[in-house]
């Protein structure tokens, strides 16, 4: 079989038949009523869309700032212990009662 | 006073999506001979076009009006059937065993008297269709632009938006898959 012959033959047989250009019916009315539906939907797609960007960044910024915290711990002086200055703070006065007794 | 091609645009840039029903009625016809050459069914055919009026829509700011609306539209039609294209390849290495009966006796003529075989058949028309479904969707996009509907280089470079050398290139490799495809359905025929 001559492949070369039979592809100028079949190439020849596609330009020869072009393909229709037949519309469905009313196929415009679909395409505008498509847009339309579209467009009554976008406020909400927007607001969707701009929800999630804030959940991302939200997700993004708390990551930050829990390896900072993770990379960078406070110095841990005992001063400065806010843990060890609260229960001294509230048992101050069950201390200074023990030293009254 | 009929509203011309540039008012509807106009229109539709300021808001009155109205004016875009008769950009698609006039055009639609362009829009699915061409969606047909790439796809075989119908609601296929109508995908491909309802995505191509979506798509204008939504780019229709980016059209400047330098060059005709028709030529703008028919870029997007042709990136469009590629997406397509890309999008469903299959039956590319099935054997040719399945071929109908038409077919198969347009092949017996060939072989026997290549003359005799004619272009107008059904049986050919099925064949090469059938043939382009197997090529890669490059190849198929090119052997289409090029060989059936006979548009230059420069042309399809500029509805492809690949370089002049590129389109030559796929040319070339797109010429040597269909005669590969050829002879696989030679082999599996008469093998």
């Amino acid at each position: 079989m001559n492949i070369a012959e039979l592809q100028t033959k079949l190439l020849a047989a596609a330009r020869a038949n072009p393909p229709g250009d037949r519309v469905p019916y009313a196929f415009e009315k679909r395409v505008t009523a498509l847009l339309a539906a579209r467009a009554a939907t976008e406020p909400l797609a927007l607001w969707v869309r701009g929800l999630w960007r804030a959940a991302a960044s939200c997700a993004v910024i708390a990551l930050l700032f829990g390896a900072w915290t993770f990379f960078n711990p406070a110095a841990s002086s005992k001063t400065d212990d806010l843990s060890q200055n609260f229960e001294n703070t509230l048992l101050a006065s069950v201390d200074q009662s023990d030293q009254t007794q | 006073m009929e509203p011309t091609e540039a008012d509807l645009i106009a229109a539709v840039l300021r808001g009155h999506a109205a004016s875009f029903e008769p950009l698609v009625q006039r055009y639609s016809p362009r829009v699915f001979a061409t969606a047909r050459r790439y796809a075989r069914r119908e609601s296929e055919v109508e995908d491909i076009a309802q995505e191509v009026w979506l798509k204008a829509f939504e780019k229709l700011k980016s059209f400047r009006g330098e060059a005709p609306f028709e030529h703008w539209l028919m870029r997007l039609t042709v990136r469009t059937c590629y997406d397509f294209l890309r999008g469903h390849q299959r039956n590319r290495e099935s054997p040719f065993s399945d071929l109908t009966e038409p077919e198969n006796d347009w092949l017996e003529r060939f072989v026997a008297q290549p003359e005799t075989a004619s272009e107008n058949a059904d049986a050919a028309r099925l064949l090469v269709e059938r043939i382009l479904e197997r090529l890669s969707p490059q190849a198929r996009l090119v052997i289409t632009l090029l060989e059936i509907e006979d548009r230059s280089v420069k042309e399809i470079a500029q509805l492809t938006g690949w370089s002049v050398p590129l389109v030559k290139v796929r040319a070339f490799r797109a010429r040597a898959e269909m005669r590969k495809v050829l002879a696989k359905m030679a082999t599996d025929k008469y093998l």
